[in-house]
């Protein structure tokens, strides 16, 4: 999008030029409505799968790029709290990770932007019209990012102790902020074409570029890539951390990678967690700005992709879970606890099986004649959204109760009202897991209109758990005697679970992707601009997952390239020796 | 050899989710169809009513809340009549036709209903927060649905036709501007109906059974039906139309492919409403 602020300038016929006879006039001038000739076709090149494509790498990249200083900042906090230099080091190794992406984000999207203005020029004119100057705000941004980038990387070993550090992590504060703001404003942009505000309903522009900006949709969707991001970012270190673990050479590379990729596990699961509640957020605002809009998703053609989002959600939630449980063999202390993970495997197991329960059945007519109709007596109420809520706060709750066990597994409570705690933590998980099934027992009883309703208390019931639970056992473990954590007593297999995270995140962010464009069907920007392209029609979810799939697979290759060169980066030969040099010259 | 392992296991991961997303229903959602000029001054009442019905489930996409989900009045369901005369001396009522009563102020409410829809919510189906003040119905002649006016008029004849009244809009007149639209929810293969009204009109069976009036006598009545057959068997009947052929018809006259035209959800939705459905209602 830096790109887009040259384009406005060097294509003035986008902005300026029909603002001016519009002024004169004093007339409002509409959205240009689009018809097939306006969209260019190069050979067979089909110009929305290379745009979707572009877009949809430009987002990893900018994702990862934007996430890993947020939490790089909190570890490096950490560290400088704790006084532990591990944590630095951790941070500064994710850090160059970062770096090493950084520069391919800016590359795709340097691509992104010409192949907008070549497929999609009226669109893009548009856009530029109503977000005006805004354009040229992203530009600065974007350059203020690089230069925060670099200084906080490059000063990180000259601004290292006493108060340079305090001086180093406030660069970092400022890069965080100003990344963020960057995220904002391209939220911006997508947003209000899916609730486009400051527009009369023919698209003439009425409002301030502020108007624009805070659409309706604007601050559900920063909350979510918010989150989405770290959990993102953390689960695509954590894939480092686990290959580094697996190519480690030493005892002593083992140990540091399996902390790195526990850690990273840990913050992909923080992000993870509220992720569902801010879901629940945007399409509840989606369903408020258009019904229509949030049935399509929810009841109309897109429908079917919340069963495979259960399957993407459903292999994370199992995949950081079976970590977690193979986690319990770093300590010694860990075995008391391993007797308890069978019944939370059934949890997760049994909550994934009824979250990825449709609700109508895929039959033929002949086997709809065998079972008696498309709605199995038993797994027809498994289906709706009742079931399927008690099923993802019970799902994450005992996610929780995984990571919880493998905290308390190298701690001894020292306090006085350690009973006590426990008490209240036992009560605490009983009463919120009995509230999450009886509001989701409620549902079934309500009308579908207040089906959502009964979503709340279950959330907050989730929320509490883990809030409460959280800071309980903080106060409860704080001055705790420490048993010994032998890092790098992982097996193999567990690594595996490392990298089913972000296969699955990164597929499940493209689908996600996927289902938010579709979700203005034939519309560029919803109800204002038509879209008039040959290919303004949604695809089958086959051929979208075909496509996420090509994606994805070239970001895979992207970034084990950019794993190789952080290794490369680290790699340092050694002096030859005289008897080197003697061979050498023989 | 670590890279090329962990390789593997992610492609692996990677196509699982492929075969998945690949062996699901799958429906390619077009854009609505290029308008179709209606020949105005050659539409008569009834058209005008079918059209409205047509309207209101296609076009419209008035069925997508105006059904038993709660969502908004169940239209096709409840006693139009009665409702139309209740809502006109509704204490909170203030519209243009507050008090008065008919045909004719029933036009002028469900006019106001359909251009301006939060100038009466129906207690209970207000947006949520705004004491019933606020509608989450869309005008209908904005942006998506696009109604033009005629189109309005036609929902509104649709409406007080079912309600019992007397038509009082006008028919589309010559001259009118007729850049009216047919569209329709153009999926490929015209996607799953999504009512029985949708359904039964889709596969034509008011064409041959005496199904809403038609009076078609090629197939029997369906009235009753459900009293008469099981669910398995009014399935049979449709999926096998030969295997058990009523006295008085002859074989293969139904055709044998609903099995294959119609989906899972149309069938079990026809099914369902011809099981419960009495005796007298089936000619309506």
């Amino acid at each position: 999008m830096g790109l887009i602020a040259g384009l406005f300038f060097l294509f003035p016929e986008f902005a300026s030029a029909a603002d001016a006879a519009q002024a004169a006039a004093g007339e409002l001038l509409p959205a240009p409505k689009p018809t097939h000739a306006d969209y260019l076709t190069v050979g067979g090149i089909s110009s929305r799968t290379l745009v979707w494509g572009l877009a949809q790498m430009h987002l990893f990249l900018a994702a990862f790029v934007l996430a890993v200083p947020f939490f790089v900042l909190c570890i490096e906090f950490t560290g400088t709290v704790t006084k532990d230099d591990r944590y630095d080091a951790m941070a500064h190794e994710f850090m160059k990770i970062s770096m090493a992406a950084y520069s391919f984000t800016a590359l795709v999207g340097g691509g992104l932007t010409i192949a907008v203005f070549l497929f999609y020029p009226t669109l893009m004119g548009y856009l530029l019209k109503v977000f005006r100057g805004q354009t040229l705000i992203y530009a600065l941004l974007f350059l203020a990012e690089s230069v925060c980038l670099y200084v906080y990387f490059y000063s990180w070993q000259a601004l290292r102790y006493g108060n340079r550090k305090w001086a180093h992590m406030s660069i970092g504060l400022i890069l965080n902020t100003v990344g963020l703001t960057l995220m904002f404003v391209a939220n911006a942009w997508a947003s209000f074409m899916m609730s486009p505000a400051g527009v009369d309903p023919t698209g003439a522009i009425t409002g301030t570029v502020w108007e624009a900006t805070r659409n309706p949709l604007w601050n559900p969707l920063n909350l979510h890539r918010f989150l989405a991001n770290i959990a993102y970012g953390g689960a695509i270190v954590g894939a480092y951390a686990a290959y580094r673990f697996l190519s480690a050479k030493t005892a002593e590379m083992r140990s540091h990678y399996d902390w790195m990729g526990y850690t990273s596990n840990i913050i992909a699961i923080i992000g993870f967690l509220p992720l569902p509640f801010a879901g629940y957020w945007l399409m509840a605002e989606i369903y408020a700005y258009s019904q229509q809009m949030g049935i399509t998703a929810m009841g109309g053609v897109l429908a079917w992709l919340f069963i495979i989002q259960a399957v993407l959600i459903g292999t994370i939630l199992l995949g950081a879970n079976y970590y977690l449980w193979c986690g319990l063999g770093r300590t010694d202390r860990g075995q008391l606890y391993a007797p308890y993970v069978k019944y939370i495997a059934v949890v997760i197991v049994g909550g994934f099986l009824v979250w990825v329960t449709p609700h109508s059945l895929i039959l033929t007519p002949q086997e709809v004649q065998l079972l008696g109709g498309t709605h199995h007596k038993l797994l027809g109420p498994l289906g709706i959204m009742p079931a399927k809520n008690i099923a993802v706060n019970l799902m994450l709750v005992f996610t929780f109760l995984s990571f919880q066990m493998f905290y308390r597994s190298s701690r001894i409570a020292t306090v006085p009202w350690a009973d006590k705690g426990n008490t209240f933590v036992v009560a605490l998980y009983v009463i919120g897991c009995l509230n999450i099934i009886g509001a989701g027992i409620y549902g079934y009883l309500t009308p579908t209109v207040y089906k959502v309703g009964a979503s709340v208390p279950q959330v907050v019931s989730t929320l509490s758990i883990i809030i409460f639970a959280g800071v309980i056992d903080y106060f409860m473990y704080r001055k705790s005697t420490k048993t010994v954590v032998h890092w790098g007593r992982m097996s193999t297999r567990s690594q595996y679970a490392l990298f089913v995270l972000p296969v699955a995140f990164t597929w499940l962010m493209a689908l996600m992707g996927y289902i938010r464009s579709s979700l203005r069907t034939h519309w560029h920007v919803y109800t204002i601009m038509k879209d008039n392209s040959p290919e303004a029609y949604i695809p089958t979810i086959g051929q979208a997952g075909n496509i996420i799939t090509v994606i994805t697979l070239i970001f895979m290759g992207l970034i084990l390239f950019i794993f190789w060169l952080s290794q490369l980066g680290a790699t340092k030969q050694l002096e030859p020796t005289d008897k080197d040099r003697v061979e050498g010259s023989a | 050899m670590t890279l090329l392992r962990v390789l593997l296991f992610s492609t692996a991961v990677l196509l699982t989710y492929t075969l998945f997303a690949n062996i699901l229903p799958q429906v390619q959602s077009n854009p609505p169809e290029e308008e179709v000029p209606i020949i105005a001054g050659e539409m008569d009442q009834d058209a005008q009513i079918a059209w409205g019905e047509k309207l209101f489930d296609g076009k419209g996409t008035c069925t997508l809340c105006h059904n038993n989900l709660g969502r908004a009045p169940d239209l096709l369901v409840m006693d139009l009549n009665t409702a139309f005369a209740e809502r006109l001396v509704d204490t909170r009522y203030d519209g243009e036709a507050k008090g008065e009563e008919g045909a004719k102020a029933v036009e002028i409410y469900l006019r106001e209903s359909l251009d301006d829809p939060s100038a009466f919510v129906v207690a209970g189906f207000g947006k949520k927060g705004t004491n019933d003040t606020v509608s989450p119905m869309p005008v209908v002649g904005g942006p998506p649905i696009s109604l033009s006016d005629i189109e309005s008029d036609a929902l509104i004849a649709f409406l007080q036709d079912k309600g019992g009244y007397d038509v009082t809009v006008p028919l589309p007149a010559p001259g009118e501007d007729t850049a009216a639209t047919d569209e329709e929810d153009s999926e490929e293969d015209e996607g799953p109906a999504e009512s029985v009204e949708a359904a039964l009109e889709k596969f034509s069976c008011a064409a041959c059974h005496n199904l809403g009036g038609s009076g078609a006598d090629v197939g029997p009545k369906l009235a009753g039906i459900g009293q008469r057959l099981s669910t398995d068997e009014i399935q049979q009947a449709i999926l096998d139309p030969n295997a058990v052929v009523s006295e008085g018809f002859e074989p293969d006259t139904m055709p044998a492919d609903y099995g294959e035209q119609m989906r899972v959800s149309e069938l079990q939705m026809i099914v369902d409403y011809l099981s419960t459905l009495a005796q007298s209602e089936a000619a309506q």
